[in-house]
């Protein structure tokens, strides 16, 4: 099963870079976005994939449970990554109002 | 446990979220981020007298112990550096007030501005892996606001490269975070050291240490990951320059400081000596090189940071005390002298519409106590006694020379000649010669005056460590010793874990 997650980690993160290589602004926004979601991943398989329950002590027993840390993490990850994402949106937008193009290389010079 | 830890990431969090309630309102705005700064460095100093007397201070947030909640930890290194960029923080802000458009500082500047100091004091101070992220992100959000401020075609593709740059960077911390976490089932410093020196990981640890390098070392700007910065510094604003100059590429120095001194050890042989000590000799010919060549004030400066990044980066790799004591004084000197330059270079830029170094020669003639104030900053970066670069620089090349590294210390002495020399070709390019261009403010103007109090106490502030070298090297050598004393900071962070650490 990991090696399975590893390699759509992989996959994921691939497509992220191919799409960061376009000239388009929108796509390269969306590249770093799927590197960004790859990555949130493999921060999600950091605990391991273990079988149990929820994470909640319920009277004396203790039941085997998944690790809720590494969900707490990317919970945080991918609110930050919403976050930088809608920023990079408005400044393609303003990119795009300033240039009228998508294309990064009327940018340069 | 003392709240106090928290109070310099709460007050300006708390300014900030102010401020974002009222745009257009100046002079409002303005005194919120004033009486926040203000604030700020006063609590800073009680925390750094509080780290002195009392040894380092941990915060739990919740009263959640560690390693299990949220920690927050002050000791001596962390201390200074937020009190000197507080310092820097203060002067800036001066400085934007007088030379920022209106319309850009009665919207999201201040604002902004205060998010800024939250991410950098937070980083800072944090006590685990996962919140030094968080404080980054919180740290560069603000910063892409005020790199876009105002912005024009150029501003614009530099902050989208700035942005793109830095969102991969942060994802590839994430990767290291969750390298740390497979390993070691903990993100909290204190712990990772304690669990990382119990069991050799096999190489692991040192895999993590070099994503965190290439983390670290991009908000850093080491080379070769140093291209963005000099012309995404060049496009902004120079007051917003002047801040991300002195103070935001030394966090990213900190956090290579932090962490590769006391957790990524395991193998230094691999990490520092085989790959950090050429990097940063690379890093320092890079960036001098590059400042040589540049015929503009804020593009060299911008250079020389980069420079300025490997006599650090050279301090942290040789991890001896006295390296570690330098590299901490350096630090702290460039916090102060890196600003106040780029403060120059902003008063050039508001006196003679340029800071291209042809445009404005003359200065010297027109505008003599700037010139004197531009001529100190210059000689402290260069490191003549008896400023402030001089101890730093004396102290680095000692270290070096005792660690037995002579080849890197001449690279770093003939690097310091390459500072000088592009020091005097602003000098003489830009404040030596005819009056040439135009000369917006006088001398006399009480515009410029106000211009030059910041400046002025940024200079006071180097000749201030430059004269208190006794007092400053030696609050450094404790500094340096505590950092370096995991022991001590493992049984002050978890006291009910404390257990035996190899030295």
């Amino acid at each position: 099963m990991e090696v399975w997650t590893a390699a759509a980690i992989g996959i994921v993160v691939a497509c992220g870079v191919y799409l960061m290589l376009a000239r388009e602004i929108v796509r390269v926004i969306l590249g770093s976005l799927l590197i960004g979601y790859g990555i949130n991943l493999a921060l999600f398989m950091s605990g391991g994939i273990k079988a149990g329950g929820p994470p909640i002590i319920r009277g004396e027993e203790v039941a085997p449970m998944t690790d809720p840390v590494p969900q707490a993490l990317i919970l945080t990850a991918i609110v930050i990554g919403l976050g930088v994402f809608a920023l990079m949106l408005a400044l393609g937008y303003r990119t795009y109002e300033e240039t009228s193009s998508d294309d990064l290389e009327e940018l340069t010079g | 446990m003392s709240n106090l830890v928290v109070a310099p990431i709460v007050i300006p969090l708390v300014a900030g979220a102010f401020l974002l309630f009222s745009p257009g309102r100046l002079a409002w705005q303005r005194w919120v981020s004033a009486f926040s700064i203000v604030s700020g460095l006063a609590v800073d100093l009680a925390l750094m007298r509080l780290v002195w007397t009392g040894g380092i201070q941990p915060f739990y947030a919740g009263n959640l112990p560690a390693p299990f909640g949220i920690t927050f930890v002050a000791d001596l290194v962390s201390v200074a550096f937020a009190t000197v960029s507080t310092l820097a923080a203060f002067a800036v802000l001066l400085f934007a007030m007088q030379t920022l458009e209106e319309e850009v500082q009665a919207r999201y500047f201040y604002a902004g501005f205060q998010f800024l100091l939250v991410g950098v004091n937070g980083a800072f101070f944090t006590g685990d892996i996962f919140n030094l992220f968080v404080f980054f992100e919180v740290m560069l959000l603000a910063s892409y606001l005020l790199m876009a401020l105002g912005a024009g075609r150029l501003q614009l593709r530099e902050t989208l490269k700035y942005v793109l740059i830095n969102s991969v960077a942060s994802s590839f911390f994430l990767l290291g975070v969750a390298g740390l976490y497979r390993a070691y089932g903990t993100l909290n410093m204190a712990d990772l050291m304690m669990r990382a020196s119990a069991a050799p990981s096999g190489g692991w640890l040192a895999a993590v240490a070099v994503i965190f390098l290439v983390v670290f070392g991009t908000k850093a700007a080491i080379v070769p990951l140093h291209f963005w910065l000099p012309a995404s510094y060049f496009a902004a604003a120079t007051p917003v320059v002047a801040f991300f100059g002195g103070i935001l590429s030394k966090v990213g120095i900190y956090a290579i400081l932090r962490t590769f001194t006391t957790l990524f050890v395991e193998e230094p042989t691999f990490t520092h000596d085989t790959l950090m000590l050429p990097i940063a000799l690379l890093t320092m010919v890079v960036g001098i090189l590059g400042a040589i060549a540049q015929t503009d004030f804020k593009k060299i400066l911008s250079y020389h940071i980069v420079s300025q990044i490997g006599y650090m980066l050279f301090g942290i790799a040789l991890g001896t005390p006295l390296a570690v004591a330098g590299t901490i004084i350096f630090v702290a000197h460039q916090m102060v002298v890196k600003t106040a330059l780029f403060l120059c270079a902003g008063a050039t830029e508001k006196v003679a519409g340029s800071t291209e170094l042809e445009k404005t020669s003359g200065l010297l003639v027109s505008h003599g106590t700037f010139t004197a104030l531009f001529f100190v900053a210059a000689l402290a970066l260069v490191g003549v006694p008896p400023l402030s670069g001089f101890f730093g620089k004396l102290t680095l090349i000692r270290a070096g020379l005792e660690a037995g590294r002579f080849l890197s210390v001449a690279v770093a002495v003939v690097v310091g000649l390459g500072t000088l020399f592009s020091m005097i070709k602003i000098f003489r390019l830009s404040f030596w010669g005819e009056v040439k261009g135009e000369r917006r403010l006088s001398e006399a103007s009480p515009a410029f005056r106000r211009l030059l109090l910041p400046i002025g106490m940024l200079v006071a502030g180097s000749i201030a460590i430059g004269l208190g070298a006794e007092q400053v090297f030696s609050y450094a050598w404790a500094a340096a010793e505590q950092l370096l004393d995991r022991q001590g900071y493992i049984s002050a962070v978890i006291p009910g874990l404390a257990m035996a650490v190899k030295p």
